[in-house]
């Protein structure tokens, strides 16, 4: 029988080595994979790379694994922003190093790796900083940068729900990064809010097939969901929400909280 | 276009005071040049307001590159949904026929040639159409620059809206950019709070003209050749080339035809002829 559903977050974070590239999902928190990044943060694992879109907000998830400073490099489009402060703090020490990569170069070399693509000519930041060193070609009269795939040894993903295979399905835009770091990741590692019976989710539906998921830990409904059903932030989250400068972002930190209980 | 551009240009200063529209206003002219069945994606900062102008009753499907065609205005109170974001990520709503997608078809979408429109913000805009709007260069900083570069080469119709000036009172249209490009030859139109300006071969050409701004203002307070477009398209009837309200079809001659697949094709007016010869719908970069 394939089971690829851990017991915990522990289990599910077990050994990922110093060293080691990391993909996170998320674009912002939508998607986060913040369970995940609390228990690598609590694994120790250090001297990481990771790929991610941005570099983390406010001072959960992402933030705090910046600011445990076991993070040497992140690859990322968008590490700037209005809670961005962990990261900007960090960077401004000397103490993280930065490649910044367009998203859709991002988003593209994650998606090379897991399809197999050596490199690929794309037009995004012909003329720019971006295209400094890299190789060039016209074709059919437009100019293009060779750009080539990012992989990991480790992808920390998010994920709606999952059965034991490791089908995925996600909820709205916390798909984002996903699937392809799914695909691109010597081990994948996804949390979901619940994991499902095996046929319990429709295969026109499932977004990442199972063959890209290699441990699959439920961690339990967010603080806006309840039985599968978005019921809205109320009570505690939504005051948590109203005083932050992002609406919804300190709500998902409130939901993360209160799964983390859960869980 | 009745103010004497003699005192306009003697008083260097007070031209930088003089107000043209505001970012609303600017958001509902921008909004009157997007024909129905456009697939659009709107830049995070000033762009975002346009969603709010755009008519009711029209089609036009509004793209976040964190994935979701079809997206909606923000949620009634409460209703925020941490997993339903927007590009800035702010809670958005889905709207009925919306689409969810993953990163790397999102950015697929815009380098393939597949939106209508972006509107993006600008640090500078150079005559040639270089935008520079991710990085100031300046020691200290730290770059950020999301999404800009696949929408600025990718889009078939780039616009960018901004202040004409900065806060410094320098001309954002520059002959060439001194900051960083995030795209060479990629923007067709700006909208300012001052005037609207189409990139051409020969450089700007000011289409129309908002509040008391004149021509020779315009060149005193950028320093370039402006090439003088306002004649077909004459302040409060510049506009669109589009229908708005509820009528469903596109009248001939427009300059905007919805093909049989529901796609529009954007050409911005009738008097640009030498901006959309410059800018091929492919996006192509030169």
């Amino acid at each position: 029988m394939i089971s690829k559903v851990r017991p915990g977050l522990e289990e599910a974070v077990a050994g990922i080595e110093d060293g080691s590239t990391v993909m996170i999902g998320g674009f912002g928190r939508a998607g986060q994979p913040v369970e995940l990044i609390d228990a690598l943060i609590a694994q120790g694992a250090g001297d990481l790379t990771v790929v991610s879109n941005n570099a983390g907000n406010g001072d959960l998830g992402l933030a705090a694994l910046v600011g445990s400073g076991r993070v040497r490099k992140i690859v990322c489009s968008f590490p700037r922003q209005s809670d961005s402060y962990v990261f900007d703090a960090t960077y401004r020490a000397g103490e993280i190093e930065l490649e910044l990569v367009p998203q859709g170069n991002l988003a593209e070399r994650i998606r090379a790796a897991g399809a197999g693509i050596g490199a690929f000519y794309t037009p995004t930041g012909v003329g720019t900083l971006v295209a400094e060193g890299k190789e060039t070609r016209t074709i059919e009269g437009r100019d293009y940068i060779l750009e080539y795939p990012i992989r990991a040894d480790w992808a920390l993903v998010s994920a709606f729900k999952a059965d034991r295979w490791g089908n995925l399905v996600y909820r709205k835009t916390a798909r984002n990064f996903g699937p392809i770091m799914a695909a691109a990741a010597r081990t994948t590692v996804v949390q979901v809010d619940e994991v499902v019976e095996l046929g319990a989710l429709d295969p026109e539906a499932v977004v990442t097939p199972g063959l890209f998921v290699d441990r699959v830990v439920a961690v339990g409904e967010r603080a806006w969901m309840r039985n599968g059903a978005f019921v809205g932030v109320s009570g505690a989250a939504g005051a948590a929400a109203g005083a932050a400068s992002a609406p919804g972002t300190a709500a998902r930190d409130a939901g993360t909280r209160d799964a983390g209980a859960a869980a | 276009m009745s103010a004497t551009s003699g005192t306009a240009a003697a008083a260097g200063v007070d031209l930088r005071e003089r107000r043209g529209i505001g970012r609303r206003e600017l958001a509902a002219r921008i909004a009157r040049d997007i024909p129905e069945g456009s697939i659009v994606n709107l830049g995070i900062g000033a762009p975002t307001l346009i969603a709010d102008a755009l008519p009711e009753g029209l089609e036009i499907i509004l793209h976040t590159e964190n994935g979701m065609l079809g997206m909606g205005p923000a949620p009634a109170s409460g209703l925020d949904d941490p997993d339903l974001l927007n590009a800035g990520k702010q809670p958005v709503t889905e709207l009925p026929g919306s689409a969810y997608f993953h990163h790397a078809d999102s950015f697929g979408m815009m380098r393939g040639g597949h939106l209508d429109v972006c509107v993006l913000g600008a640090f500078q805009v150079s005559e040639h159409g270089d935008l520079a709007n991710w990085h100031t260069g300046a020691p200290g900083a730290i770059p950020a620059v999301g999404g800009a570069m696949d929408l600025a080469i990718g889009a078939k119709n780039v616009f960018v809206m901004t202040d004409l000036l900065t806060r410094d009172g320098a001309s954002k249209l520059v002959a060439s950019c001194s900051y960083p490009l995030t795209g060479v030859g990629c923007v067709s139109r700006v909208y300012t709070d001052r005037a609207v300006f189409d990139v051409t071969p020969s450089g700007f050409a000011v289409t129309e003209l908002f509040g008391d701004t004149t021509l020779d203002e315009l060149r005193a307070l950028i320093g370039l050749d402006l090439a003088d477009a306002t004649a077909g398209t004459p302040p409060g009837a510049t506009a669109p080339v589009t229908p708005r309200g509820t009528e469903p079809t596109t009248p001939p001659g427009t300059g905007t035809a919805a093909t049989d697949a529901g796609r529009a094709s954007v050409t911005p007016t009738p008097s640009t002829t030498q901006g959309d010869d410059a800018r091929p719908t492919t996006g192509s970069i030169r």
